[in-house]
């Protein structure tokens, strides 16, 4: 009796029941982390095996790797697979892989499934969807088949949880190694392997194939510089081409593969008629097609606007609950205002997000698990095209109305770099829901309110207005990114339209789960960070006049009744006389031709935090302080005054303000994700300085006409 | 005679011949589009692209200009 470690690899084709089959082998006993150097989520869980005939314990480490059609490491998500596979001193480097196929998509799932048998690890086969398979006349000689692929073969229903055992007692089993290459590489490249071979510590003939098309690519732990040298020299000797190879590998892999199935299978490929194509008929439909797909969109934004509100609010009311409770029961001090104005703050502006995030990757993962978003990405492929992004960019955008920052983690699933960067860049400029609380406090100061032929609202109008500007600048922005950008490699759309499903609860609940956690702990840590910079900077002042400030106002604070009315101007001094404030004067030259004030550019520097800071920046600088919020923030703005004595908000400075929120990046969470998904700093600070650049033009431009 | 994949009709069954394109050849042999398959185009997208076919037992979606790329023989 004894505990035997064992690690194995998961891999498949998308949409072949992957996530299903990890989820279903190790509960929520899994965790996310990063594959070394690239942000690829890299999904590990463990479960472990009683074997009932040595008596011995087994615990499995599984890693679920990328969802792949081959072993070519094309981008960075099917990278993972080949390095994990082919590299030995890979933390993940498995004993045993499982393939799972689509057993009504034989061939393609072979194809995989091949390729790794080639590889010399030890497979074991799940041929998942039996039961569609049987429905659709398939019948799949497995003997016969696991005899001609040397490996084991368990059939199985992963969403009904059949064949989960048998696959568990598979891994348990040791079968002796397939000696012969399904598809025999070294007949294509015999020298190079040869060689390779002999210098290299390369398990098989096909590894070597493969470390011969791609060391220039894929970095492996094995190969150094001077090694690289060594297999350039090797591959130009011998004229090794690897577009040439690889094409040669790809047709000579599925003639086997087809060889293999006709002996196996019987029922060929048929094009029936089929409830996926009905269907499609439908949501694919010239006219029809576009009207489900807003529909669909009407109903996610109604819950994310509506629904969501309500959490929102519990979550706001328990965080001042919580603020207060702390501030009267630490002593006043430093460590007091730190807690509540820094730290709380800061992770009451994080928590509040979670109801949005969650809502909208419940309505993402429902639209995907069934198949139906690659369709939404077929139908609106041709409409985004020419503004540089593709069919797969439309539900990031759209999202983006709700939240940019779940917006952008949506935008994974776009497989051309340059169409992804393009998404993740312009989402922020559609107006999300953190922009809503600024418009309003804003329209109403500026614009009268009316009806326009009886029934249309001037301040709805107005409102719609910004959201399409936002739109519009989004569009525009992505067009002329297109122009700029180089991109990298080829844009494809080359996209497989699954079969419609049943959406698999556990899995949606699951990948909820994650992204709420990647989000709280990865974005959360910048966020904090931030927010207690910020709390430093409102909270601190140069020289002795802040600190004299503060000395008053504590001494006023603490009289038994103390005026309210002077406490609050007290409040406000001292912000002014804060960092902040400093900064804000120091702004003051650079905003002064979009008609701001000081004052207005104290809200700017806050609302770097977050947009919906604004209104209560605005709040503390009129030194409002109090119960009743809105109304008095209102009133005090619209009497405040300039210099000569006007109205500090006009209709122009109004304008000018909700146009520079509309365009700026001020949202740390935002960049913090854009940081995350795009893996350096390169692409926030070129978001946050073209951004910025747009939000002072269309400011300047609207103040100086109007005013 | 060979026609381009991007001009066949839904609805017609079209057998792959070969490619004119040497990077989007990798992607869908790849994908299991291999000279001797046969191909049926499902359908046209609203805004006349991309399109879908059914190969290898499922359906795949690819620009017009990835069709373009494809030479076939109809049946």
């Amino acid at each position: 009796m004894a505990d035997i470690n064992l690690k194995v690899a998961l891999i498949g084709n998308p949409n072949s029941g992957k996530s299903t089959l990890f989820n279903a082998l190790t509960g929520l006993n899994q965790k996310v982390a990063n594959f070394p150097g690239v942000t690829v989520d890299k999904h590990i869980g463990q479960f472990t095996i009683r074997n009932a005939a040595d008596g011995n314990t087994y615990k499995v480490r599984i890693t679920d790797l990328p969802g792949t059609y081959s072993l070519y490491p094309k981008t960075i998500d099917e990278q993972i697979p080949y390095q994990v596979l082919t590299d030995k001193n890979d933390e993940s480097y498995p004993d045993r892989v499982i393939v799972i196929a689509d057993a009504t998509n034989l061939k393609r799932s072979l194809f995989l499934c091949s390729q790794i048998i080639d590889l010399k690890v030890p497979v074991v086969l799940v041929l998942n969807m039996m039961d569609l398979a049987i429905k659709k006349g398939l019948k799949i000689d497995i003997p016969k088949l696991e005899k001609a692929l040397g490996i084991k073969i368990v059939p199985a229903v992963v969403r009904q949880n059949s064949g989960i055992e048998e696959i568990k007692k598979a891994l348990l089993e040791n079968r002796h190694q397939p000696e012969n290459d399904i598809m025999p590489s070294c007949e294509l490249a015999p020298d190079v392997i040869k060689e390779i071979k002999k210098e290299f510590s390369v398990k098989s003939d096909y590894a070597a194939f493969l470390l011969a098309g791609n060391f220039e690519k894929v970095p492996l732990s094995f190969i150094d510089e001077k090694q690289k040298e060594r297999l350039r020299n090797i591959t130009q000797q011998h004229g090794f081409k690897n577009t040439v190879m690889q094409a040669g590998e790809t047709l000579e892999r599925y003639k086997t593969i087809s060889v293999l199935m006709k002996s196996c299978v019987s029922q060929q490929v048929s094009f029936r008629k089929s409830l996926t194509r009905s269907i499609d008929n439908l949501v694919t439909h010239r006219i029809w097609g576009f009207v489900i797909f807003l529909a669909i969109l009407f109903i996610i934004f109604q819950f994310i606007f509506n629904v969501a509100q309500f959490p929102m609010d519990f979550i706001d009311g328990t965080f001042a609950q919580l603020s207060s409770k702390v501030s009267e029961w630490l002593p006043q001090g430093m460590l007091n205002d730190l807690l509540v104005n820094g730290v709380l703050a800061g992770l009451g502006g994080i928590i509040i997000f979670i109801p949005q995030i969650a809502l909208l990757f419940l309505f993402i993962t429902i639209l995907e698990d069934t198949g139906y978003m690659s369709r939404v990405s077929f139908i609106m492929d041709r409409l985004m095209r020419p503004f540089g992004l593709n069919g797969r960019s439309v539900i990031p955008l759209i999202s983006g109305v709700a939240c940019a920052v779940p917006a952008i983690m949506a935008t994974r699933t776009i497989q051309s770099w340059k169409e992804r960067m393009i998404t993740i860049m312009v989402t922020p400029l559609m107006s999300c829901s953190a922009r809503l609380p600024v418009y309003t406090l804003l329209i109403s100061l500026i614009v009268p309110r009316y009806y326009i032929l009886g029934f249309i609202n001037s301040q709805g109008l107005i409102m719609m207005f910004m959201y399409l500007i936002g739109f519009v600048a989004a569009i525009a922005s992505a067009w002329v990114m297109k122009k700029i950008l180089k991109s990298k490699s080829r844009d494809f759309f080359i996209l497989e339209l699954p079969v419609y499903r049943l959406p698999r609860w556990k899995n949606i609940l699951i990948t909820i789960y994650d992204k709420v956690k990647i989000f709280l702990f990865d974005a959360g840590k910048i966020i904090i960070a931030i927010s207690i910079i910020l709390w430093f900077l409102s909270s601190r002042g140069p020289g002795d006049k802040y600190n004299n400030l503060e000395k008053e106002y504590t001494e006023l604070a603490a009289q038994p009744s103390p005026p309210q009315e002077q406490l609050a101007k007290l409040q406000s001094e001292k912000l002014e006389n804060s960092y902040a404030g400093w900064m804000g004067r120091a702004l003051e030259p650079a905003i002064q031709p979009l008609g701001f004030d000081w004052k207005i550019g104290i809200a700017l520097v806050t609302s770097f935090a977050a947009r919906e800071v604004f209104v209560g920046t605005m709040s503390t600088i009129y030194s409002v302080g109090g119960e009743s919020e809105n109304q008095p923030i209102l009133e005090k703005m619209r009497a405040e005054k300039t210099e000569t004595g006007t109205p500090r908000y006009t209709l122009a400075v109004g304008l000018s303000l909700m146009l520079f929120y509309a365009f700026a990046m001020q949202c740390m969470s935002t960049l913090a994700v854009v940081k995350r998904e795009t893996g350096s700093w390169k692409w926030p600070v070129i978001q946050f300085v073209y951004m910025g650049a747009l939000a002072w033009v269309a400011s300047f431009i609207a103040y100086q006409l109007l005013k | 005679m060979d026609k381009k994949l991007s001009e066949i009709k839904p609805g017609n069954i079209c057998i792959i011949q070969q490619f004119t394109d040497e990077e989007i050849k990798l992607k869908l042999m790849e994908m299991g589009c291999i000279p001797g398959e046969n191909v049926r185009v499902e359908r046209v997208a609203p805004l006349g692209d991309p399109i879908a076919i059914t190969v290898a037992g499922y359906i795949l979606s690819i620009r017009k200009s990835e069709a373009e790329t494809v030479l076939v023989s109809t049946l």
